[in-house]
């Protein structure tokens, strides 16, 4: 092997140098075997995390990421196998002992109260005495030090659900120092951040790194991998498959490590040629569950043959234009037409006449919208389509009908396990997926709308699915994607059109945006707003 | 975090043998219950049986039972396909009962084919209103059906004393009952097709009800509109997604389900009474629900619990004559005991059956965890 820190010599060697080398090394993980049942979650898990790094885990979705850090951090106790901190071996009992023996864990959905200030959800399970005053007095001092330490600027007083994504992870990672934490376990952290914010998260990674913390970042995002960490552990199948120095990889070998195969990163795809405007969407104004306008006022269209990527972070009312375009949710005010025919999608079954019409919807939740997990795959394969004349005559629906159908489909995109009467629910995150693309391509509609194509799915299908969708694209369908990684819109998107606030903020073209540009505009910042408002300005005849 | 991770039953195990442990633990606690007031369990069980399917009279009778309770039965089955919990059967029944009897009277004199299809119409009708009500309130207003089928329960009842004591009631008459149709318009008693039976109260509504199973099997299984129903019991949002129109589904599927409970007027009015009487329905709707939990709402399981709980209503009664020890008031602590384990609690043995399934089959143990650890990782 060629790895630096994880050796495969043999244990008596091992724990003979580890004594030696105790004083370099934060956590080591010997041989942590962990099973639910018959399968091995973790086997023979080694891991070594020297002090002051940081370290990647990378794997695929099953890999035993999450499982092995559980056992760090507490949560399952390992069959068998030995946690070593700071050179001394311990039993980890719950996140507690983990929290005293000085790790920290910041999740990847946030732990915080979001009617508390920043302060009180610091000291929030940690305070001294009964009485608060105290406990806040001397959290307000400590807060206070720790910024300046770490560069983590909060205001102790702001109540969290006023301050944005990153700050609120911020107080995550405050929490975790003030509880006296010396290694830092982050769990996919870049998820809800825009570009800008995950490189302000690294560089306040890279600040505790300089002041002596150690911190393992698990992540599914090569990209991040390699900006930020000193070693990398891949791990696949329950297996810890490699530790690599960062600088002596790349992303391609981190991939093909975690799927075990050789993958394409990069989407290959021909210049488009855009035919005539297949979708427009004008003037959409749509509103949230809670009646909270989510669409602002918002217009563009989608040509045949090409892919209009809408990027921006989550929670921009991005799901909302998808829900409204495809006639699940209603509209406000607005019009969605396809090839020039204004789309009637009031009423709660808007999205069948959207289907009728040619509008076909990838849903960006498939288990909560695009699947009913508890049917069998070939009910699933004509959910939405279920009065179309292939599946029966009459009000009687022909059974054997729709399972031949099924079985070519799941032939046809390689559904595994190639079951049409297998429940739903036992097809993985990629094959759920791919039962809905199924479903939604194979009708041939002229408009497809995609939400999240890939999330929650492994490597290998991603690639599938990107070409599937290019190819809808090359048989000169007009296609609207929407996707909270940017890289995904970049590679596939022939224009890219940003949300932010619900309105579309700016325009860009995939070959010559950079990140930056697309971060700014993600975060609202941009140089069209600046340059419109004299427009504008001139336009209402405000200037002479 | 750390629970233990565990497989679906296999469908035999969830659809026989739950059920069977449920009735055991009923029956044994039953007989610890008749063992305490110091009478005989074994012959108080045999009492019943005997009771129950003795010969062609207690058979009768029994089946009699039944019929009420797969229409209760199959009312909550379907609405439940649609993740609707109508509670509502036994008003649904009650107020049926309005609608039988206004044709049934004016049609008395013609033969009863003729009145019965009427009939099963009228009952249909007004028993689908009355469920179709609660639905339209939960489609366009959001109330939900539980505590509107709930209230619906009591409305029913006040109108039904109101409409028997001040509208349909002849005058000159003490009793609280319609007047009584004639004898061409009543439905013929099996007893009168197959002498076994002999003058019981089974009659050609059975039949009915066993097509309704049929007509259940095919609506929930093999129809579009089946399968748009039973994708709204799992999934409203994917409904929604797909386009199907949640609201319409559920007020057809609330009238359906209403129109069902509706049968137990025609088995009562033109099949048993031959009048509208108070407080015919006897609790019926409520036992469906049990019926329908256990039977875990498909027709052939409602058909067996419904056969079950007929057989203990009909033993049951049979059984304060064998017992004099034990009072028509025991006989409805057994039967509420069954409704209990059979029903609220049959989830009981749930997870210890899992856990020894689980153990007992390592192959389908590794696909469970595998699929929990995706979930926990994802």
């Amino acid at each position: 092997m060629t790895d630096p820190v994880h050796n495969g010599d043999n244990p008596a060697q091992r724990s003979q140098r580890t004594a030696a080398a105790s004083s370099d090394l934060a956590i080591e993980l010997i041989k942590i075997n962990k099973r639910f049942g018959a399968v091995h979650a973790n086997r023979d898990i080694d891991l070594k995390v020297r002090r002051g790094t940081v370290h990647g885990i990378v794997g695929e979705n099953g890999a035993g990421k999450s499982t092995l850090m559980s056992i760090l951090y507490g949560f399952y106790t390992a069959d068998s196998g030995e946690i070593r901190v700071n050179g001394t071996p311990h039993e980890i009992s719950d996140s507690r002992h983990a929290l005293a023996l000085g790790i920290g864990m910041v999740h990847q959905h946030f732990m915080l109260v979001d009617n508390f200030s920043i302060l009180e959800n610091v000291v929030l399970g940690a305070e001294d005495s009964a009485m608060l005053g105290p406990s806040l007095a001397r959290a307000r001092g400590e807060l206070t030090r720790l910024a300046k330490e770490y560069n983590l600027d909060v205001n102790p007083d702001a109540i969290i659900e006023d301050v944005s994504v990153g700050t609120q992870q911020r107080v995550e990672i405050l929490k975790a120092l003030y509880r006296g934490a010396d290694v830092l376990i982050l769990d996919e952290p870049t998820g809800v951040l825009t570009p800008n914010e995950a490189d302000d998260l690294f560089r306040v990674l890279e600040t505790l790194r300089e002041q002596g913390k150690t911190i393992i970042l698990i992540t599914h995002k090569l990209r991040e991998i390699m900006a930020i960490t000193d070693y990398v552990s891949v791990m696949r199948q329950g297996q810890m498959v490699e530790t690599l120095e960062t600088k002596n990889t790349n992303p391609e070998q981190l991939a093909e490590l975690m799927v075990g195969r050789r993958v394409l990163l990069r989407v290959e795809k021909g210049p488009a040629t855009p035919g005539d405007t297949f979708l427009s969407v004008e003037n959409l104004v749509v509103k949230d569950d809670l009646g909270v306008i989510r669409v602002k006022d918002v217009s563009f269209t989608v040509r045949a043959g090409e892919i209009v990527g809408i990027a921006g972070v989550a929670g921009n009312g991005q799901s909302e234009l998808l829900e409204s375009v495809s006639g699940m949710r209603d509209q406000t005010s607005g019009t969605v037409r396809l090839k020039g025919t204004p789309l009637s999608l009031e009423g709660d079954d808007g999205a069948h006449r959207a289907r009728q019409a040619g509008l076909a919807h990838v849903p960006e939740d498939r288990q909560r919208m695009g699947l009913v997990t508890a049917f069998e795959e070939w009910e699933n394969a004509m959910l939405g389509y279920e009065d179309d004349p292939a599946y029966g005559k009459g009000i009687i629906l022909d059974a054997k009908a729709a399972r031949a159908q099924a079985r070519e489909r799941i032939e046809k995109f390689d559904i595994r396990p190639a079951n049409e009467r297998l429940k739903t629910a036992n097809f993985s995150g990629g094959n759920q997926q791919k039962i809905v693309l199924a479903r939604e391509m194979e009708r041939n509609p002229d408009v497809l709308i995609v939400g999240q194509p890939t999330r929650g799915v492994d490597i290998g299908a991603i690639e599938f699915i990107h070409n599937q969708i290019i190819k809808m694209r090359d048989a000169g369908k007009a296609i609207l994607l929407v996707s909270v990684e940017l890289d995904e819109i970049r590679s596939l998107s022939d224009r890219i059109l940003v949300m932010f606030d619900g309105k579309i903020v700016g325009e860009a073209d995939p070959a010559t945006a950079t990140e930056l540009e697309l971060g700014l505009m993600m975060a609202g910042v941009t140089d069209k707003k600046r340059a419109a408002a004299p427009a504008r300005a001139a336009a209402e005849g405000k200037v002479p | 975090m750390s629970t233990a991770i565990l497989k679906p039953l296999p469908r035999w195990a969830d659809v026989v043998l739950l059920p069977l442990l449920n009735l055991l633990l009923a029956f044994i606690v039953s007989g610890l219950v008749v063992l305490a007031i110091g009478q005989d369990p074994l012959a108080a069980l045999n009492a019943i049986t005997t009771g129950a399917f003795g010969n062609g009279y207690n058979i009768g009778y029994t089946l009699y039972y039944s019929t009420n309770f797969i229409f209760t039965g199959l009312a909550v089955a379907v609405a439940a396909h649609a993740g609707l919990f109508n509670i509502g059967g036994n008003g649904q029944a009650y107020i049926a009962g309005l609608g039988v009897i206004l044709v049934a009277l004016p049609m008395q004199f013609l033969p009863w084919w003729v009145t019965f299809p009427v009939a099963v119409v009228a009952g249909a009708a007004v028993g689908g209103f009355w469920g179709f009500i609660p639905g339209w309130l939960q489609a366009k207003r959001g109330s939900h059906v539980v505590i509107t089928t709930i209230m619906f329960n009591f409305i029913a009842a006040a109108i039904m004393v109101y409409m028997v004591v001040n509208v349909l009631k002849p005058p000159g008459v003490l009793a609280p009952e319609s007047a009584m149709i004639a004898a061409e318009g009543r439905m013929p008693k099996l007893g009168t097709f197959i002498p076994w039976f002999r003058n019981t109260d089974v009659n050609f509504t059975l039949i009915l009800a066993l097509l309704c199973l049929v007509g259940a099997y095919i609506l929930i299984w093999h129809t579009r509109f089946g399968f748009a129903m039973r994708a709204l019991g799992h999934n409203p949002t994917a409904t929604r997604y797909a386009g199907m129109s949640n609201s319409r589904i559920i007020m057809i599927v609330m009238t359906m389900s209403g129109a069902l409970a509706g049968m137990v007027a025609v088995n009562q009015v033109v099949g048993v009474q031959y009048r509208l009487v108070l407080d015919y329905v006897a609790d019926a709707g409520f036992v469906g629900i049990a019926v329908a939990l256990m039977g875990r709402n498909h027709p052939i399981g409602i058909l067996l619990a419904a056969l079950l709980f007929g057989a203990l209503y009909q033993g049951g009664n049979e059984l304060q004559y064998v017992i004099p020890g034990l009072s028509k008031e025991m006989v409805v602590v057994i039967q509420a005991l069954v409704i209990l384990f059979t029903g609220a609690m049959e989830g009981l043995f749930r997870p210890g059956l899992q856990r020894i399934f689980t153990t007992l089959s390592p192959g389908q143990k590794d696909e469970a965890v595998a699929r929990n650890t995706v979930k926990s990782e994802s």
